[in-house]
C-alpha cells in the first residue's frame, strides 16, 4: 500500500465567517507544551483587527436584532456539533495546555456543557435583569437590558479553550458581537472553535477569531472608537510568566472613547499583576452576560 | 445636418473626415475606434489597484478625494428636509475639523434644485441636477429639454443627463448625438440668466452598453457633441461604475485631448463605496489622463456613502485611532 501524503491544516483567522490568512502574510510557529512545534498560525495585523471590527458592527443588527430565544437555540447548535468534534478539540487541548487525554477530555467537556448553561441565559436574563420600577404616577416604568454592540475580547492565555468559551458565549448570549484575541501560545483550539461557529447557524461576523500577539493587537481594538465594551481577561500571563500586556494603558485607552471595561479578575489596579482565575468553577450567575448589556428604561402609559 | 452652431459643425466634419453627418457617418466613425482589449483593461485596473498609497500621499489623497465628491441623493423619498441636510453636510463634512474640504457638488432631482440652491448659496459648492427623464432616459425629446431648461432656470451649475441608450444600441447614433447638442444648447441658456454656462455630464450608464468597445464609442459620441463630463452611470443599474469601465473612458478623454485639444471631465458614479476604491480611482487618473485631471474640475466621484468612508479615514489619519461612523453626521 503507497503511503499517503500528509494533508496538513492551516490554522487561519475567522472574520466575517470566512477563514482568512493575515492580510499582513505573516504567521507565527506554535509549540506544544513542552516547546515542541505544532504548527503555524496566522499572525493577525492591526487591519486584521480592523476588518474584524467591521465584521462585528455588520453583524450586530441582525444578531441584536434576533429573538432570545433564537439566540439560544442557535448558541445550543453550537455545543451540539462542539461534541461531534469532542475528540478534535481534546487532541487541541491536550497538546496546547500539556494535559493527559483525560483531563483534556474533561476540559472538553466542561467547555461544552459551560456554553450550554449560557445558551440557557439568553431569554432569561431579561427577566432577571429587567424590572418593572415602582413609579408615582400612571405609568408603567420597564428597565430592560439590551447588547451593547461591538465587543473586543482578551482571550485567557493558559485556558485555551474552556477559557475562551467562557469568555465568548456571555458575549453572544447577550446579543453582543465580538472580536476575540486568542491564547497568544495556544491558540489552536481558538482556530477549531472557529470551524465550529462556521458550521453552527452562528452568523458570520457575530464572533471573529484572531490569532497573533495580543499585546501588539490589543490597543488597537482598545482605543477603536467603534467598539462599545473590552474585556481584558486575556491580560493575565501564563502561569509563571511576566505579562506582556499592560491594562492599565488599554483601559485608560478604551476611556478615551468612552469603551465599557471588563478588568481582568483578582487585580484592582493595574500594579497588582492579574491572575487567571479558575475556569472550571461555575459561575455564580449571568454576570459576564450583565457585562456587556445597557439598560434602558422607558415610560409607558397605563391603559383604563 | 443638424449641429446648429457653425463651430460645432466644423469641429464634426474636421474629427470625422466627413462632409455629411448621419447614422452612416457616425457609424463609419465609431466603429473606426480601435477595440478595447478586455483582458487588458481589467489585467491594467487590477494592478494600479495594487499600488499602495501611504501617509502624507494618503492624506493628500483624501482630502482631494473629498473635494471631488459630487454628493447625492436621487431617491424618490427625498424631501426639502433630507436635500437640506445633505446640503449642510456638503458645506461642512466634519464638523470637528475645519481643515476637512467642502465637497465639489449636491447631486438632486431637478424639482429639489431650488432648495438645494437656497442651503448651498454662498459656499461655493455647485449643485448638481439630473434631467432628461433620469434615469432612463425614456421621454420626448421636447420633455427632456423642458426637464433640463426647469433645472438650469431654477439655478444648477451642473446638468446630468442621460443618453438614450436604446438608440445607441440599435445604432441610431445621429439620435444620440442630436439629444446631447439639445441639451446642450439648453444649458448654454444659462448664460443670459445667470452669467455662466450651466455644465454638463452626459451618462452612459456603461451598466447597459453591455461591451467596453461600446462605452468607448459612447465616450466619443458624447464629447464629439459637447459634453463637459462624462459620466459612468447614473447608480440605479448593477454593474455601475467599475475601475475597467473607468479606465476607458479615461483613455478616451486623454485621446480627445489629444486630438482636439479640449479637456473633458470624467465622473464614475454608484458603486464607489470605501476611501480604498476612491485612491484606486485616483492612482488610475494619475496613470492613464494624467496629472491635470487630479482636479475637481475633471474628476468626480457620484457617491453618497463613500464620503462618511474617506471622512472616517481622514479621522484615522489624524487621532491614530479608528473611527466609527457613529461620531459622523448622516451622509444622506
Amino acid at each position: 500500500m503507497a503511503a499517503r501524503l500528509d494533508v496538513r491544516k492551516t490554522y487561519k483567522l475567522y472574520v466575517g465567517g470566512k477563514f482568512p490568512r493575515s492580510e499582513s502574510g505573516r504567521s507565527y510557529e506554535v509549540t506544544d507544551a513542552k516547546g515542541r512545534f505544532v504548527a503555524n498560525a496566522a499572525m493577525a495585523s492591526r487591519k486584521d483587527a480592523r476588518d474584524a471590527v467591521l465584521a462585528a458592527r455588520a453583524a450586530f443588527a441582525g444578531w441584536s436584532g434576533a429573538t432570545a430565544y433564537n439566540r439560544g437555540q442557535v448558541l445550543y447548535r453550537v455545543a451540539e456539533v462542539m461534541e461531534g468534534r469532542h475528540a478534535q478539540f481534546a487532541e487541541e487541548v491536550a497538546r496546547a495546555e500539556g494535559l493527559t487525554a483525560a483531563k483534556a477530555r474533561a476540559v472538553v467537556d466542561a467547555a461544552i456543557d459551560r456554553w450550554v448553561w449560557y445558551a440557557g441565559w439568553t431569554d432569561k436574563v431579561a427577566q432577571v435583569a429587567g424590572a418593572a420600577n415602582p413609579v408615582a404616577g400612571p405609568y408603567f416604568n420597564l428597565s430592560v437590558p439590551e447588547p451593547t454592540g461591538v465587543v473586543a475580547v482578551l482571550a485567557p492565555q493558559a485556558s485555551s479553550l474552556l477559557g475562551l468559551v467562557s469568555v465568548v458565549a456571555p458575549v453572544v448570549a447577550g446579543g453582543s458581537t465580538c472580536v476575540v484575541l486568542a491564547s497568544e501560545r495556544r491558540p489552536l483550539p481558538a482556530v477549531v472553535l472557529g470551524e465550529v461557529l462556521a458550521t453552527s447557524d452562528v452568523p458570520g461576523g457575530v464572533v471573529n477569531l484572531l490569532t497573533g500577539v495580543t499585546a501588539e493587537s490589543a490597543p488597537w481594538l482598545a482605543s477603536h472608537e467603534d467598539v462599545d465594551a473590552l474585556d481584558l481577561a486575556g491580560a493575565a500571563p501564563l502561569p509563571g510568566e511576566d505579562a506582556t500586556v499592560d491594562w492599565g494603558a488599554l483601559e485608560a485607552a478604551a476611556a478615551a472613547t468612552l469603551t465599557r471595561v471588563v478588568r481582568p479578575a483578582g487585580s484592582a489596579t493595574s500594579e497588582e499583576p492579574a491572575v487567571e482565575p479558575d475556569w472550571t468553577v461555575l459561575p455564580d450567575g449571568p454576570r459576564r452576560v450583565l457585562a456587556f448589556m445597557e439598560t434602558k428604561t422607558v415610560w409607558h402609559p397605563k391603559g383604563r | 445636418m443638424t449641429a446648429t452652431t457653425p463651430a460645432l459643425t466644423d469641429r464634426v466634419r474636421d474629427v470625422l473626415g466627413s462632409t455629411t453627418l448621419d447614422d452612416a457617418s457616425l457609424r463609419r466613425w465609431l466603429h473606426g475606434l480601435p477595440g478595447v482589449d478586455e483582458v487588458g483593461a481589467h489585467g491594467r485596473a487590477a494592478m494600479l489597484g495594487t499600488r499602495s498609497v501611504k501617509t502624507t500621499s494618503k492624506a493628500w489623497a483624501l482630502d482631494l478625494a473629498v473635494s471631488m465628491v459630487d454628493l447625492t441623493t436621487l431617491e424618490g423619498a427625498d424631501s426639502f428636509g433630507t436635500v437640506r441636510s445633505l446640503c449642510a453636510k456638503a458645506r461642512v463634512p466634519d464638523a470637528d475639523d475645519p481643515a476637512c474640504p467642502k465637497v465639489a457638488a449636491v447631486c438632486v432631482y431637478n424639482d429639489l434644485v431650488p432648495v438645494a440652491v437656497e442651503a448651498l448659496a454662498g459656499s461655493g459648492v455647485k449643485v448638481a441636477a439630473v434631467t432628461t427623464a433620469f434615469p432612463s432616459g425614456r421621454a420626448s425629446l421636447p420633455v427632456k429639454l423642458a426637464d433640463t431648461r426647469d433645472a438650469v432656470q431654477a439655478g444648477a451649475d451642473e446638468i446630468d443627463m442621460v443618453i438614450d441608450r436604446g438608440a445607441f444600441l440599435s445604432g441610431r447614433y445621429l439620435k444620440v448625438f442630436e439629444e446631447i447638442v439639445a441639451v446642450r444648447e439648453v444649458c448654454d441658456e444659462a448664460v443670459a440668466l445667470h452669467g455662466r454656462r450651466a455644465h454638463l455630464k452626459v451618462i452612459l450608464e456603461t451598466g447597459e452598453l453591455s461591451t467596453y468597445d461600446n462605452v468607448r464609442r459612447a465616450s466619443w459620441l458624447a464629447m464629439l457633441a459637447g459634453g463637459d463630463f462624462i459620466k459612468t452611470s447614473t447608480g440605479k443599474v448593477s454593474p455601475a461604475a467599475t475601475l475597467p469601465v473607468t479606465l476607458v473612458m479615461l483613455e478616451a478623454v486623454r485621446d480627445w485631448a489629444a486630438l482636439t485639444g479640449e479637456i473633458i471631465g470624467v465622473k464614475p458614479a454608484g458603486g464607489i463605496r470605501t476611501a480604498k476604491d476612491a485612491i484606486k480611482h485616483l492612482v488610475l487618473v494619475h496613470e492613464t489622463a494624467g496629472e491635470r485631471w487630479l482636479d475637481p474640475d475633471l474628476f468626480r466621484f457620484g457617491a453618497s456613502s463613500l464620503l462618511n468612508d474617506l471622512l472616517l479615514q481622514r479621522r484615522r489619519m489624524r487621532t491614530g485611532v479608528y473611527a466609527s461612523a457613529d461620531r459622523l453626521t448622516l451622509a444622506t
